[in-house]
């Protein structure tokens, strides 16, 4: 593969939020804000191509039956040196994700990704590609973070200083008065319909392009979350 | 069976001994990442913990260490739980200021919600602030110092003002309006508080008493 192809896949046509719909659990609960958005996405992506490039050094000189249990070993130890490094300095962001920060041991985009491509692959691909399936994650995790903090608090980035530490600014953006904000938004069942909305989207962004390569000649329209 | 016998044993022990290897690996990183931070988780956890001491206490000079100074109170009867009161005690040179409680209001309408209370000598609240909670977002969060100033309305208040039956939301024949809509939260605050500070009166000599461990 092209490192183009790869970039494309990654963050387009096998995007792990709106294509595979993998780690769903981490994406719905954790997205009610940009903040905390960023901080898992950012977390994921760190052990992403941690993990993609240890598993491709190793992976083809592993015996098939623990090549699994050799990766499930390798991500975990991972994920906690992450915890472990977010928890020491950056407390703040450590807290709001909780238990989602180990949980990315469980994110079957990780193992996906070691065993489906990493293992086979060389290392400057499989680096490339940790980093564009947990690029493709993370801007699924902003986009979901963003519009629902937009609409049930009514401000952008209200929680960044978890991220920036106190030189960063503290209140982010206010739209408006987040009493009067669309509670549904922040709530699980908000979550799986504007990440449906944002699936329906690609979904139609997808059949206008192959109408126009196909010379029907459809106009382009960006329906979804404008309608939210 | 046509081959050699010895080869699946073998193969087996490779893969024993590489398995065995990697968890030798991951177990090494990690130690090392803990060893590395583990004084810096440490000293935030610290640092945050006193953070919201200041919080409760409202720039209370206090010279003492508080989480070195610590008692633990239980009083099912009273609290309606078994679960433990945690009593932080400020002192400045020597004589005590304020005490500061860590207690659970398990009756909320989702899960327990974690409070810190400060109360001077007197029996008068100097302040409350939710430590954690699982109330509904945008509904039950106003118990949150950043979403409402709800919380400050306990400041200055003691168990004689209003009278200890009057700790109660308006709702139920008491002095504090609940919050419009989540009542339940409001309900289970306000009484925690209420309860906690009677706990506050019952224990207030064993509270108020030197450490127990003097240095020489």
């Amino acid at each position: 593969m092209t490192p183009a192809a790869i970039l494309r896949a990654g963050f387009r046509d096998q995007n792990p939020g709106l294509v595979q719909l993998l780690g769903l659990c981490p994406l719905l609960a954790v997205t009610t804000s940009l903040g905390s958005g960023l901080g898992l996405g950012l977390a994921t992506l760190a052990v992403l191509i941690a993990s993609n490039g240890l598993v491709s050094l190793v992976g083809r000189s592993l015996p098939a039956e623990i090549r699994i249990a050799v990766f499930v070993l390798l991500i975990a130890a991972l994920v906690t040196a992450v915890e472990l490094a977010l928890a020491a300095w950056l407390p703040g962001l450590h807290a709001a994700l909780g238990i989602f920060l180990p949980l990315i041991v469980t994110n079957c985009l990780v193992l996906a990704r070691a065993e489906a491509f990493a293992s086979r692959q060389p290392v400057g691909d499989a680096l490339l590609d940790g980093f564009a399936m947990g690029g493709g994650f993370l801007v699924v995790l902003v986009a979901l973070g963003s519009v629902r903090e937009v609409l049930g608090r009514g401000s952008l980035g209200g929680d960044l200083h978890l991220l920036l530490g106190s030189g960063g600014p503290t209140s982010g953006l206010h739209l408006f008065n987040g009493q009067h904000g669309f509670l549904l938004a922040l709530l699980p069942p908000g979550a799986f319909i504007l990440l449906g909305l944002g699936l329906a989207w690609r979904q139609s962004c997808q059949a206008t392009a192959a109408a126009s390569s196909a010379g029907t000649g459809v106009t382009s329209g960006m329906p979804g979350e404008a309608a939210s | 069976m046509a081959g050699n016998p010895e080869r699946p044993a073998r193969r087996t022990a490779r893969a024993a001994i590489v398995l065995a290897a990697a968890a030798i690996a991951a177990f090494g990183l990690v130690a090392v990442v803990h060893e590395a931070t583990r004084d810096r988780i440490a000293a935030t956890a610290r640092a945050r913990e006193l953070a919201r001491f200041d919080q409760v206490l409202g720039g209370l000079p206090h010279d003492n260490d508080l989480l070195a100074d610590t008692l633990t109170l239980r009083d099912p009867e009273l609290l309606g739980t078994t679960e433990a009161v945690t009593a932080y005690r400020a002192r400045f040179h020597g004589q005590p200021v304020a005490v500061v409680l860590e207690f659970g209001a398990t009756d909320g309408y989702s899960g327990s919600i974690r409070l810190l209370l400060a109360v001077a000598p007197d029996g008068t609240v100097l302040g409350v602030r939710t430590v954690s909670h699982h109330e509904t977002p945008g509904l039950g969060d106003f118990i949150d110092a950043g979403k409402s100033d709800w919380m400050q309305r306990f400041s200055g208040k003691s168990l004689g003002n209003p009278a200890a039956a009057r700790w109660r939301v308006r709702k139920d024949g008491g002095e504090f309006d609940q919050y419009t809509g989540a009542t339940i939260t409001s309900r289970a605050v306000v009484g925690a508080i209420g309860r906690t500070l009677q706990l506050f009166a019952r224990h207030r000599d064993e509270l108020l008493a030197a450490p127990a461990t003097i240095q020489p």
